[in-house]
């Protein structure tokens, strides 16, 4: 675009406006300098517009808030509030790319969630005897929980791939249904507190997170994977005789990529506990309190722990797995999809499937969190997963999706929340903000993969 | 693979001689009401080019269809180097060693040209996950042969030129040797270079003992590379020539009129060059 107006200026002779065109032939050029830069190093612009995208809006709020948006506490909670719609989103993307929706998310996270909440106060502790904080109870919640998520998604899937159902249908039935069947479960009563081991993926202090030692070698073990991976593949692809990326180019993702890991562990371990928790820990452990306070670093959220392992898989299934190279085919033409012998009636069941067990996860850790059973839980988060995933560069045409773009357009959601609560924004405001965000971010994306073209 | 080892497929498969690779023997489809394909019987020998002409709406790429799968046919029988088979998807044609060069080439548009030649068929290492090195090294061989300005391996499909991405669907058909191939329109949006191309790649093919059906449009393509032409109407089979018993007058009196050339009179004859 901007190329397009450098030149017309430059055609037609106007005085008054050479330095402009001087200005957009600059940005021009910057635009495709980074272009080619990004090329040479074969990174994801998209993804890394999103990542400075997110910088971005943390250092305005950290501006706007005096700093009090930039501290270790805010990043915790941000991470912690992102990761069930964050979870949800990497499913969400499948389902999307393949050219089907699903608005039934939140009432399969509501259901799930409650399932799972009774199970561990009701069906486990009262109808077989369990008994209470029994270590094995809270594994058991869990398998229910996530069995039924694949169920409701088989249900879902079956129909819309055997049957023919528009997704749409299938899944704005599924939200009504799902949501209602949660007050036929205990009446709708809420369901507290939860087992005690459960309550761990919540990530709430202190019990919820794994400590400095551990979120250290979590930070060195990926460090060591990036390297691994990055020379891996450099390997394989000389063996083949292939294009690898210049020495510098590898050097510098290597050293990038550490850097990030590495950064965001140290900023969770600097967050210490807070004093009256820290109190509370000294005394059940005996230890005697110095005289500044004791400082116990937090560390990683056993939730975000989670939501990385969660991630990680489904990226390895969408593009090292043959089932994921099949949605995305469907995505970008479904007869060719069927043409080459694809199933693709049983690779939509899969995504749906997916999606539900994904939507059990999400529901475990936000129930986790919230260390109760409630029938209102997820209501309306199918449109922030939606958004999340959207954001994070979905197309909704079909075909094109990342998992870490979802995850990143899940935190810069988040982030956008946290961040007008910290300046003070009323809600209603903030319902319009993101509004504007999603609509602004989908617009941006657009206008530059038609100018890419 | 096959175009590796063409000098044994000769041997094998003197074209006259040789007891037919496909029969189709009447064949039907129909679609709700509409018969689009009626008691049709075509066959092809290895080694052979049938060239499959017809109008619009003649049935030519829904008989087709049946061969490959894509539509199974409702009635008729369909035997591969003499044994009766059912065809009922793509999946069980291309076990049968047919390939289908769709005209629309059907290619994911998002996914690059290794994911393409592969769909549906991904090289996989041990514990099942994509080989994406192996499928690339693979892809850029097949293709090179095909195509040597070809370059873009890691865009998707959609960036590339209609030349490319035509041979990308032809590499996929020949790299999994293929005994029959199936060509819809193979030329029909491609520049004069790129036809010069894919006629020699057909001749190449049929060298090889590959038996190929060739639908076209262009009289003239087929007069080129067929063995023999098989004429529909309507549905109907008109009739199957030696190409070099007709001219091309009397093909197209067999598209239009679908009459053969012994039924159509000299007043006939004359109407047609109007």
């Amino acid at each position: 675009m901007t190329q397009v107006i450098g030149n017309a200026q430059a055609a037609i002779p106007e005085p008054s406006r050479p330095p402009r065109a001087r200005l957009t032939g600059l940005v021009s050029s910057v635009i495709d300098g980074v272009r080619k830069g990004a090329r040479t190093m074969e990174i994801d612009m998209r993804l890394a517009g999103m990542v400075i995208a997110l910088v971005g809006i943390w250092l305005a709020f950290g501006y706007a808030s005096n700093g009090l948006f930039l501290t270790p506490r805010n990043f915790y909670d941000i991470s912690v509030q992102s990761v069930p719609v964050a979870i949800m989103a990497t499913g969400m993307v499948l389902i999307i790319v393949s050219r089907n929706i699903d608005l039934s998310v939140g009432s399969i996270m509501g259901f799930t969630g409650y399932a799972m909440a009774m199970t561990q106060r009701y069906w486990l502790p009262e109808n077989l005897h369990f008994a209470y904080d029994n270590y094995s109870i809270w594994i058991i919640a869990l398998v229910v929980g996530i069995a039924l998520g694949a169920l409701i998604g088989a249900i879902h899937g079956g129909l819309i791939a055997y049957i023919g159902i528009p997704s749409f249908i299938v899944t704005l039935g599924g939200m009504l249904v799902w949501r209602g069947l949660i007050f036929k479960m205990q009446q709708g009563q809420t369901i507290a507190p939860l087992d005690r081991n459960f309550s761990i993926i919540g990530g709430n202090l202190p019990q919820g997170s794994i400590g400095e030692l551990f979120t250290w070698l979590i930070g060195i073990v990926l460090c060591v994977g990036i390297v691994y991976s990055l020379l891996a593949s450099r390997r394989k692809r000389r063996a083949y005789g292939f294009p690898v990326r210049p020495r510098w180019a590898l050097g510098l993702l290597m050293v990038f990529g550490c850097a990030v890991v590495l950064g965001a562990m140290w900023v969770y371990n600097n967050y210490a506990l807070p004093p009256l928790l820290a109190t509370n820990f000294a005394k059940e452990h005996g230890i005697i309190e110095p005289a500044g306070g004791l400082i116990i670093p937090v560390g990683l959220a056993v939730p975000v722990l989670l939501l990385g392992g969660v991630a990680l898989v489904m990226m390895f299934v969408t593009t090292r797995r043959p089932f994921g190279r099949y949605v995305f085919a469907i995505g970008g033409n479904p007869e060719a999809a069927t043409l080459a012998g694809i199933n693709t009636r049983r690779t939509i069941l899969g995504t749906f499937v997916l999606m539900g067990i994904l939507c059990a996860i999400a529901a475990a850790t936000q129930t986790a969190r919230l260390n109760a059973g409630v029938t209102s839980m997820g209501t309306s988060y199918e449109l922030l997963v939606i958004a999340a995933a959207v954001i994070g560069g979905t197309s909704f045409s079909g075909g094109i999706g990342t998992i870490p773009g979802a995850v990143i357009g899940a935190v810069v959601m988040q982030s956008l929340k946290s961040g007008m609560v910290t300046i003070g924004v009323d809600s209603p405001m903030q319902d319009v903000a993101v509004g504007c965000v999603l609509i602004f971010a989908v617009a941006l994306d657009t206008i530059i993969q038609r100018r890419a073209k | 693979m096959s175009m590796t080892t063409p000098d044994a497929a000769v041997k094998a498969a003197p074209v006259a001689a040789s007891s037919p690779l496909v029969e189709m023997r009447n064949i039907f489809v129909a679609f709700g009401g509409v018969h689009a394909v009626q008691d049709v019987t075509v066959d092809l020998r290895p080694g052979e080019v049938v060239g499959l002409v017809g109008g619009n709406g003649a049935g030519k790429t829904t008989l087709m269809r049946a061969l490959s799968g894509a539509r199974p046919a409702d009635g008729g029988q369909i035997l591969i180097d003499g044994q009766p088979v059912t065809i009922p998807n793509p999946r069980a044609a291309k076990a049968l060693g047919i390939e289908t060069i769709y005209q629309t080439l059907a290619l994911a548009e998002n996914v690059d040209a290794a994911a393409n030649l592969f769909l549906g068929r991904e090289l996989k290492s041990r514990l099942g996950s994509l080989d994406d090195s192996a499928m690339e090294s693979a892809t850029r061989n097949v293709i090179g042969r095909l195509n040597p300005n070809f370059k873009n391996f890691k865009s998707p499909v959609q960036s590339l030129s209609g030349g490319q991405r035509q041979a990308i669907a032809i590499g996929r058909a020949i790299h999994f040797n293929a005994k029959i191939l199936i060509m819809d329109e193979p030329t029909a949006a491609l520049g004069p270079a790129e036809t010069a191309q894919v006629r020699d790649v057909i001749k190449q093919l049929k060298s090889e003992g590959i038996g190929i059906f060739l639908i076209s449009h262009d009289i003239h393509d087929v007069f080129d590379l067929a063995d023999r032409i098989s004429v529909m109407l309507h549905g109907r089979l008109v009739g199957t020539v030696n190409k070099t018993d007709v001219t091309t007058d009397e093909v197209l009196g067999m598209i239009i009129m679908g009459k053969l050339p012994n039924e159509v009179t000299q007043k006939e004859l004359a109407q047609l060059h109007g």
